[in-house]
C-alpha cells in the first residue's frame, strides 16, 4: 500500500480515503468544536500525507502514522479556536468519576445484608426489538451524545473493530486510559437502550 | 468459605465488565468476577446486555464523509501526482 501510494496510485489513495475518513473525523472532533473544522482537519490531513509518503520510514504501522498526522494538525487547529485540548478527557479520564449505573439502582452501602446490590435488576430485553431499525438508532444517538474522546474510542474500537493497541496509537493514550474511556462510552450506550427497550414495553 | 459473591458486589462488578472482556483483570479478580455472575442474576442480564450492546454498535455503519469531500480530495491528489 505504501508503495502503491509513492507510485501515485489514485486507486489507492480513495480506498484508503474510504477506509479511514470516518474514523479519522471522529477523533478530530476530540479536538475541533465544529464538523466542517474536522472536515478540513481531515483534508488537511490527507494532503500531509500525501507530502509525507516519501519520507516515510515504516517505524510505525501506516494507520498510526496518518492518525498522529491528524492529532498533530487537530491539536494545532483547536488551539488556533481557543479550544482548550480537552488533555483531562483524553489523559486523565479518572479524573472525574462516572458511574456505569446510576447509584440509585443499588442498594446503599450500608445495608446490613446487601450492600451494593442490585436495587433495582435490569430486566432481560425484548430479543425480537433488539434487531429493529429503530434500536440501531438508537445506538447511533447515544454514541452521538457521548462526549468526543468516549465517542472516538467507542467508534474505533466497537464500530470499526480496531484493536485495543491500534486505538490506544491512534488516540496516544495509555491502555488504562482507553479502557476507562471504552467502559464510559459503552454503559452509557447501554443504559440509553434499556431507557428506549424497557420503557417503552 | 464465604461466597465471591460477597466479596464482589454488583456496584462493583459493573465497573469491571469492559476490563473483563479486555482481558484485563488478574486471576484472582477475574474468577470473582465470573463466580459472580454465575450465581447473581441482576449481574449476568447486565453482563449479557452489555455484550449485546457491543454486539449492536458493531453492526452500525461506518458514516461516510460525504462525496463532496471525497471529490476534493482526489483533485488534491491530482494536484499532487502531477507536481
Amino acid at each position: 500500500m505504501i508503495a502503491a501510494l509513492r507510485a501515485r496510485d489514485e486507486r489507492v489513495f480513495a480506498e484508503l480515503m474510504r477506509m479511514y475518513n470516518a474514523s479519522l473525523l471522529r477523533v478530530a472532533l476530540i479536538y475541533v468544536a465544529t464538523r466542517a473544522v474536522a472536515e478540513d482537519v481531515v483534508q488537511e490531513t490527507w494532503i500531509g500525507v500525501l507530502n509525507g509518503i516519501d519520507r516515510f520510514e515504516g517505524r510505525s504501522s501506516l494507520k498510526t502514522w496518518i492518525f498522529r498526522i491528524l492529532t498533530n494538525i487537530a491539536k494545532t487547529r483547536g488551539q488556533r479556536e481557543g479550544r482548550t485540548v480537552p488533555f483531562s478527557a483524553l489523559e486523565r479520564p479518572d479524573a472525574v468519576p462516572e458511574a456505569a449505573v446510576d447509584p440509585d439502582r443499588f442498594l446503599p452501602p450500608d445495608h446490613e445484608r446487601w450492600p451494593g446490590h442490585w436495587a433495582s435488576k435490569p430486566e432481560p430485553w425484548p430479543e425480537e426489538r433488539l434487531l429493529a431499525a429503530e434500536t440501531r438508532a438508537v445506538v447511533e444517538r447515544a454514541i452521538d451524545q457521548l462526549p468526543p474522546a468516549q465517542r472516538a474510542v467507542i467508534s474505533l474500537r466497537d464500530i470499526e473493530g480496531w484493536s485495543s493497541e491500534e486505538a490506544r496509537n491512534a488516540l496516544g493514550i495509555s491502555e488504562t486510559n482507553q479502557r476507562v474511556l471504552l467502559h464510559r462510552a459503552r454503559s452509557k450506550v447501554r443504559q440509553a437502550l434499556e431507557d428506549y427497550l424497557v420503557e417503552a414495553r | 468459605m464465604s461466597t465471591s459473591i460477597e466479596q464482589l458486589s454488583c456496584q462493583e462488578l459493573v465497573e469491571l465488565v469492559t476490563d473483563y472482556l479486555e482481558g484485563a483483570l488478574p486471576d484472582r479478580e477475574r474468577d470473582s468476577f465470573e463466580h459472580h455472575i454465575d450465581r447473581c442474576a441482576g449481574c449476568h442480564e447486565y453482563f449479557r446486555q452489555m455484550r449485546e450492546t457491543i454486539e449492536l454498535t458493531g453492526s452500525l455503519t461506518v458514516a461516510d464523509v460525504g462525496p463532496q469531500a471525497e471529490a476534493a480530495l482526489l483533485a488534491a491528489f491530482r494536484d499532487w501526482k502531477n507536481r
